[in-house]
């Protein structure tokens, strides 16, 4: 890639919101010589970050209704609002990942005690009340 | 340079280790791969500490940054407020360098963004004390100094850097790593329509694209980075292969950009057919040959 190919397409607020001014690019000045150029965005990069979002958004919307359902308990829908997937939730909550598998069924979840209940509202910074209200706005 | 002296470009697929659910894709060597190479081939003396207590480490940074030291620190990236929310992901193995302090709070600056930013005590610690694999236990490093060591030979470390590169890629027993990993992962595309419903394969398709180009890699998944560092190379050695394998490299990073431009394209009709899927999957097993000849030609180079 040549220094005036690197991609200036500064057309997207989306782009500007998550790099700031732009990604350093590597590519070759007029003499072949290797240099560094600030690229403003690119149509491809926007493509793929636009349909990460939109994965994070649509996913978090299902897993919503599905605890309004009552098909999954509160918790799965909080650890993904915090981007948590099992592996991570269970080394917060300090538990088996097959455990907190079990605790995203809403049969098992409502008979937990509340000090198993404590545990996950301390991760995700909610009182006990929040955590198994299955009403989420 | 450093990025070549560390033999740091490398090609990984693994599709069994998903991370946030697709295939783990990875252009560059192992997390501290490169930092721990580079010290020791330009002999630097390099201290590295964890701890159990966040209180300790905070102290031990002050401590550090107090003398004047820039301070390397390993933390996940989802507790790192000055990020754009769109990079606020739990992953724990992201490298950044403390260079001082602002009341309570950390100016840091942070490989993947340009300009120094500054984060709140409570937000590094909250970072450095992540749990989750790999956790970081406030893991801190940084260079003790150079005085009164022998003067590292950079020639000597460039040229040890391209061979072990080289090796590095072209060795592994796998066929999904190294540079074979790249036509296997072509052939595996190929197969995303059969084997996954469409929407979970272009975003496996959009992760290869992100890996690639978002996280800091210059563009072209390393490619032209190694570029750089092979044309400075040249000039040190003054050895004019070198210059042409770097101008190989770019045209082999410019097919990488292409391939994400056409994915991107696929992603963007949604298009779930089978033989746009081909044809991005040609495209990298083309990729994969060049490749395969360029390390063989950069083997014969004589240094």
């Amino acid at each position: 890639m040549k220094k005036d190919e690197v991609p200036q397409d500064h057309n997207s607020a989306l782009y500007q919101d998550k790099f700031g001014k732009g990604l350093v690019k590597y590519a070759l000045d007029d003499k072949d010589h290797y240099t560094t150029a600030l690229s403003s965005g690119w149509e491809p990069e926007m493509t793929v970050l636009q349909q990460a979002l939109d994965e994070l958004e649509q996913n978090i919307r299902e897993i919503r209704q599905k605890v309004i359902n009552r098909q999954l308990s509160p918790i799965a829908y909080y650890a993904e609002v915090k981007r948590m997937d099992l592996g991570v939730l269970a080394s917060y909550a300090g538990m088996w990942k097959w455990r907190v598998k079990r605790h995203f069924k809403p049969a098992v979840f409502d008979r937990l005690p509340v000090t198993t209940l404590k545990k996950y509202a301390d991760v995700f910074h909610l009182s006990v009340g929040e955590l198994t209200n299955y009403n989420i706005k | 340079m450093l990025f070549g002296i560390g033999s740091g470009l490398h090609f990984i697929h693994i599709p069994f280790l998903k991370v946030n659910g697709v295939p783990a894709t990875s252009y560059r060597i192992w997390p501290g791969g490169i930092f721990n190479r580079v010290t020791k081939l330009l002999r630097l003396e390099a201290s590295t500490f964890t701890f159990k207590d966040p209180i300790k480490a905070n102290n031990a940074l002050d401590e550090q940054l107090a003398q004047g030291r820039a301070v390397g620190v390993m933390g996940s990236v989802y507790y790192l407020s000055y990020m754009p929310d769109a990079y606020r992901f739990h992953f724990n193995a992201h490298n950044l360098l403390v260079v001082g302090k602002d009341g309570d709070d950390y100016i840091v600056s942070d490989p993947i963004l340009e300009e120094l930013k500054t984060i709140s005590a409570n937000d590094l610690a909250q970072s450095r004390f992540a749990k989750g694999y790999p956790a970081p236990n406030g893991k801190m490093y940084y260079i003790k100094g150079v005085e009164g060591r022998p003067i590292p030979n950079l020639e000597t470390a460039v040229k040890k850097g391209i061979k072990r590169t080289i090796f590095l890629i072209t060795s592994p027993p796998f066929k999904f790593a190294g540079v074979s990993g790249i036509a296997y992962l072509g052939n595996r595309i190929k197969t995303y329509p059969q084997k996954m419903e469409p929407r979970k394969a272009l975003l496996a398709l959009g992760n290869i694209v992100r890996m690639q180009e978002e996280i800091g890699t210059g563009g072209g998944g390393f490619r032209f980075m190694y570029g750089a560092f092979l044309d400075e190379a040249s000039q040190m050695l003054n050895n004019p292969d070198l210059k042409e394998m770097s101008l190989r490299i770019t045209n082999i990073g410019d097919d990488w950009r292409n391939f994400a431009f056409e994915t991107a394209k696929v992603i963007k009709s949604r298009s779930g057919r089978i033989d746009s899927f081909d044809y991005i999957g040609n495209l990298l097993i083309d990729i994969g040959c060049k490749e395969e000849q360029f390390y063989k030609d950069l083997g014969k180079v004589k240094l």
